[in-house]
């Protein structure tokens, strides 16, 4: 096994599905938002920020056919699950239908999308776990739609970063309310939700500031969920924060900390240290890994101290991007086999209730 | 009444009215007295965060919240901001609000034989 370690179940907590296109979807939507795909000749909904020929969108070989990379559950199955001996892979799904304006028409796409999801890749392998795609447009929808999806092989809900409003609002309370009661975590990916653009100053020029910027909304909406109070009001929830890095997250406890004994006046529902909160309602998938080139167990040491707790980091592979360098290898080899096996496999089973067991394999 | 320490009048009965506060020196010491309505608190007058003449601060009172948009708020007057950075210190313990049990500041009993208030220090 590649990256695993002897007895440890590995998940892979960000792979990223792709619809090879607009109309494989049509099977699962309403006949009325067909026909309106059809003769408004929308084309799809494909990310505009993964050209698939770019550099860092997708890794070599994952393109197959005239899908986009990672439409092939066939090749995903192969790239992601066999080749790395990964017991699990979580789906998270990036098809934009989340940036559409039309708030029944997004329900629709989102609900589509799910079913299609289930049809062609949960029933694939039984390795494959899913996101429940949701359009924050119409909280109370993505609120019905979690709880309609929620176990039946969905784990989690998908959010993108770059949402409406700042995430800790009331107004998307719903969709916390209906993860806590089904027991799902809320995972926030970059991406656009609609109203705002990837980067929390407006629309960057190029591709390499996508991703050297992608922390920034995170930390946004991160701080946003805290102050808010969503983690006093669903003490249940759990947030997770995909493909955006880790190392910045110390500095922003540290400023929040500092901050809020000043001013936890305003936000009263926040009884204890933000960094407490953090520590025991979000965790963050690995890769990228923002790290020094060459990373020691020295390292290690101090961004763990610094962190808090092992316990708040997934092991992700990203597939099928290719941004992430070797930080995330490197880590792992750092790591001691109790920590390696929290971060491998562990962290993630707890999270998404995971069988203990392996799920049955596929024969080759 | 007794309390221990060395008893020093800081002011006259009436001098300090309810909600008020005189700061006075002791020995070089400054010390902020505090009239609660119900009763005189004395401290430090030195914020143990970076060292902020602590009882210059606003007077304010204890917000809580048991679930977001719902504000507890209680003891008016009874909770002390530091001018500096604004963290809480409540007047009858010298406790903070953020760090209770690490970050504290002085208190000294206070007395009254009637005429006189009298901080023990």
């Amino acid at each position: 096994m590649g990256t695993g370690t002897a007895g440890t179940a590995v998940v892979d907590c960000d792979v990223h599905n792709a619809v090879p296109r607009l109309s494989a979807l049509f099977p699962f939507l309403p006949d009325s938002w067909v026909d309106y795909c059809r003769e408004t000749g929308v084309e799809g909904f494909d990310p505009a920020f993964y050209p698939p020929g770019a550099p860092l969108s997708a890794r070599p070989g994952s393109r197959v056919g005239d899908g986009p990379p990672g439409s092939d559950p066939d090749v995903v199955r192969a790239h992601v699950l066999d080749a790395t001996g990964a017991r699990w892979a979580v789906l998270n799904c990036l098809y934009a239908v989340h940036a559409l304006h039309n708030p029944d028409w997004a329900a629709s796409m989102a609900g589509a999308l799910n079913e299609w999801q289930a049809v062609h890749w949960l029933a694939a392998d039984p390795r494959f776990r899913a996101s429940i795609v949701v359009s924050l447009r119409d909280p109370h929808a993505a609120a019905e739609e979690i709880g309609r999806r929620a176990g039946n092989g969905f784990v989690q809900v998908l959010l993108p970063a770059s949402a409406p409003a700042p995430l800790g609002q009331r107004s998307f309370w719903p969709v916390y309310a209906a993860a806590e009661a089904a027991g799902v975590p809320v995972a926030v990916h970059p991406g656009v939700g609609g109203a705002n653009p990837l980067s929390p100053v407006g629309w960057p020029a190029h591709h390499v500031e996508d991703y050297a910027g992608a922390a920034l909304t995170l930390q946004s909406q991160l701080t946003s969920l805290v102050a808010e109070g969503v983690f006093a009001a669903y003490p249940g929830l759990r947030v997770v924060l995909l493909e955006s890095g880790v190392t910045w997250l110390p500095s922003l406890m540290w400023r929040f900390d500092k901050n809020w004994k000043a001013l936890r006046r305003e936000v009263p529902w926040v009884d204890r240290p933000p960094s407490q909160v953090i520590r025991e309602h979000v965790l963050l998938s690995t890769t990228p890994l923002d790290a020094p080139p060459a990373l020691d167990r020295a390292w290690v040491d101090r961004f763990l101290t610094q962190l808090g707790t092992v316990r708040m980091l997934l092991h992700a592979g990203d597939y099928p991007h290719w941004h992430h360098g070797t930080a995330p290898a490197a880590l792992l080899e750092q790591l001691s086999p109790a920590e390696r096996e929290l971060v491998l496999g562990g962290n993630a089973t707890r999270l998404y209730g995971l069988p203990e067991e392996a799920g049955c394999r596929p024969v080759a | 009444m007794t309390a221990p320490g060395r008893a020093v009048v800081v002011a006259v009965v009436g001098e300090i009215p309810a909600g008020g506060r005189k700061i006075v020196d002791i020995d070089g010491r400054s010390v902020g007295v505090f009239n609660l309505g119900d009763g005189f608190v004395a401290l430090r007058n030195t914020c143990p965060h970076e060292g902020a003449p602590l009882c210059e601060g606003v007077l304010s009172g204890a917000l809580t919240s048991p679930t977001p948009g719902v504000y507890h708020y209680e003891r008016r007057g009874e909770i002390l901001r530091c001018p500096w950075h604004q963290w809480e210190f409540d007047l009858r313990t010298g406790r903070s609000w953020v760090d209770p049990d690490r970050v504290r500041v002085r208190h000294y009993p206070v007395t009254s034989d009637g005429r006189h208030v009298i901080v023990h220090v």
